[in-house]
């Protein structure tokens, strides 16, 4: 096999580390808030900028302060709004999308700026791989993880998978819904978090950085089937691999059209996402 | 033990209970039969917390239980076993008990309750990894008393439990809570299968459109003309 190609599907597993644990965060808390958090991206987005701030403990506040916003988000706008219709609770959080661009803008100015940290591109059996897009993969795919760890074998993740199934007798067991909801944000933002960390390594950040992962990280959600986490997963190195690939033999504007109209392909044969039962 | 004074109850403008009077003792069976709609399990739904009640007393163990949400119900030892079941059908056997013992003093015994819930119920410790849902009517049946036990409750609610299930599982379902009783619990138990219930409980209530219409022992139950006509069909 061609050895750039070999490199096109190795760099394609390596970008659907973080979009997979984008498309993680963002099913967690569909599955379980039964909302959609529009401006997910944009989380990614402020995180960016506190790696880019505070460099020095960057990571582990990036993760922090990500979460406390996913809490915030919660508690702020989705829980005012928990049961009116779904339309609502889309216009509020795709409000926050705009709020955050433009109070970044107001904060940062349009600059775009990168931590000035270059890591080196390894080559190895002819091949180039940056190192950035390595340790991006290594840690979300352990991000990952931990996460199934978590949600597999706690008392906490078990009663996260479960209020999904059955809101009301969740209840009878001892869980309080609310509780679970704000964990629940609070590790979707965590998750937003980390892949701050991983991308600001990559890219620079400006207010607007959340286009470039947002819609890509809804099409892998719904492709995935909405909720579903492994389903999401999956489908996030579908896509990577579509635009690394694509962008291998045309241009890397190409492989993201590429993936897009798989995505309308695939949606069109089945509505209910590759992994979705109807 | 649990002391129910003139309660109603409603959702939105429709009142489902109109001043019901029922106790139960520490160590008694009691049962609750009715025709369908009659608001048994809007009783059941009312002292677990699941439905505010709209007036009148409800007292656990002497302190009341008005207002308080259903997963602080729980915690002052009241596990609800829901009509149709209800297991996380996505969930295995295992989580679905996992669950079931959620509460902070439950999780710190959670090992050897599993255990014990194993060899009360030896069917779910060979399907422990199976999913819920997949499992039949019985056996998930089982399952969402097994999971109600995990809390250790000093009261079991259970919402008709023999509903839907073929006679001969119907008889096993009513051998378990018999068991269930012999280790000591205290339960509160709707049915619709009038007979078998009665030879099961101590005492009983019979509902009707919302208002307690009768009660007394099991035998004087069974002796009663009008439970015998309607409900016995003798
Ligand atoms: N969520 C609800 N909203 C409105 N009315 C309800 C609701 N749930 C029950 N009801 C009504 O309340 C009344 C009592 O219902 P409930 O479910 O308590 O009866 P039940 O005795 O348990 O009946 P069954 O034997 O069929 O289970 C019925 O008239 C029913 O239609
Ligand atoms: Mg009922």
């Amino acid at each position: 096999m061609d050895i750039y190609l070999v490199e096109a599907l190795l760099n394609g597993l390596l970008l659907g580390g973080v979009l997979a644990l984008l498309a993680l965060g963002l099913n967690l808390i569909f599955g379980v808030i039964d909302v959609v958090w529009i401006a997910y991206a944009e989380l990614v987005m402020c995180g960016m900028y506190v790696v880019y701030w505070l460099l020095a403990l960057a990571a582990l506040i990036a993760i922090l302060s990500v979460a406390v916003l996913g809490l915030l988000v919660h508690q702020l706008i989705i829980a005012p709004i928990l049961g009116s219709p779904a339309i609502n609770q889309l216009l509020a959080t795709g409000g926050l999308l705009f709020f955050l661009q433009s109070f970044a803008t107001l904060l940062f100015g349009t600059d775009f700026r990168n931590i000035g940290l270059r890591l080196p591109i390894l080559e190895f059996a002819d091949m180039n791989v940056s190192f950035a897009r390595l340790i991006a993969f290594g840690v979300a795919v352990l991000g990952a993880g931990a996460l199934y760890g978590f949600l597999s074998k706690s008392f906490l993740g078990t009663a996260i998978r479960a209020i999904g199934q059955d809101r009301e007798i969740v209840g009878l067991m001892g869980v309080d819904q609310r509780r679970i909801y704000l964990v629940t944000s609070a590790i979707g933002g965590a998750l937003a978090g980390l892949a701050a960390c991983l991308l600001v390594l990559q890219y620079d950040v400006h207010p607007f950085i959340g286009l470039s992962f947002g819609p890509i990280t809804f099409m892998i959600c719904v492709l995935g089937g909405l909720g579903n986490m492994l389903g999401g997963f999956v489908a996030a190195f579908i896509m990577s691999e579509i635009i690394s690939v694509g962008g291998f033999y045309f241009s890397q504007e190409i492989g993201e059209v590429l993936a897009f109209v798989v995505f309308i392909a695939l949606i069109f044969v089945r509505p209910q996402g590759i992994f979705g039962r109807s | 033990m649990l002391e129910i004074d003139n309660l109603s109850a409603a959702y939105g403008s429709f009142q489902a209970l109109f001043g019901i009077n029922l106790r139960v003792d520490a160590g008694e069976t009691v049962g609750v039969i009715g025709p369908n709609g009659a608001g048994k399990t809007t009783l059941m739904r009312v002292i677990s917390g699941l439905l505010p009640g709209r007036a009148g007393k409800l007292a656990f163990e002497g302190r009341a239980l008005t207002g308080v949400p259903a997963y602080r119900v729980v915690a002052r030892g009241i596990a609800h076993v829901p009509e149709n079941r209800r297991l996380f059908p996505k969930l295995t056997v295992e989580e679905n008990l996992r669950i079931g013992a959620y509460m902070p003093q439950a999780r710190k015994h959670f090992g050897e309750r599993l255990a014990w819930v194993y060899e009360l119920f030896p069917r779910l410790a060979e399907r422990r990894t199976q999913l819920a849902g997949t499992m039949s009517g019985g056996e998930q049946q089982m399952c969402a008393i097994a999971r109600a036990l995990m809390s250790k409750p000093k009261l079991l609610l259970l919402d008709e439990p023999s509903a839907g299930l073929a006679p001969l599982v119907v008889q096993q379902v009513f051998d378990l809570v018999r068991k269930i009783r012999s280790e000591g619990f205290t339960v509160l138990i709707v049915e619709q299968n009038v007979q078998q219930l009665l030879e099961l409980v101590d005492r009983a209530y019979l509902l009707e459109v919302g208002r307690i219409k009768l009660s007394g022992m099991a035998a004087e139950l069974k002796a009663n003309a009008f439970v015998r006509q309607a409900y016995l069909g003798l």
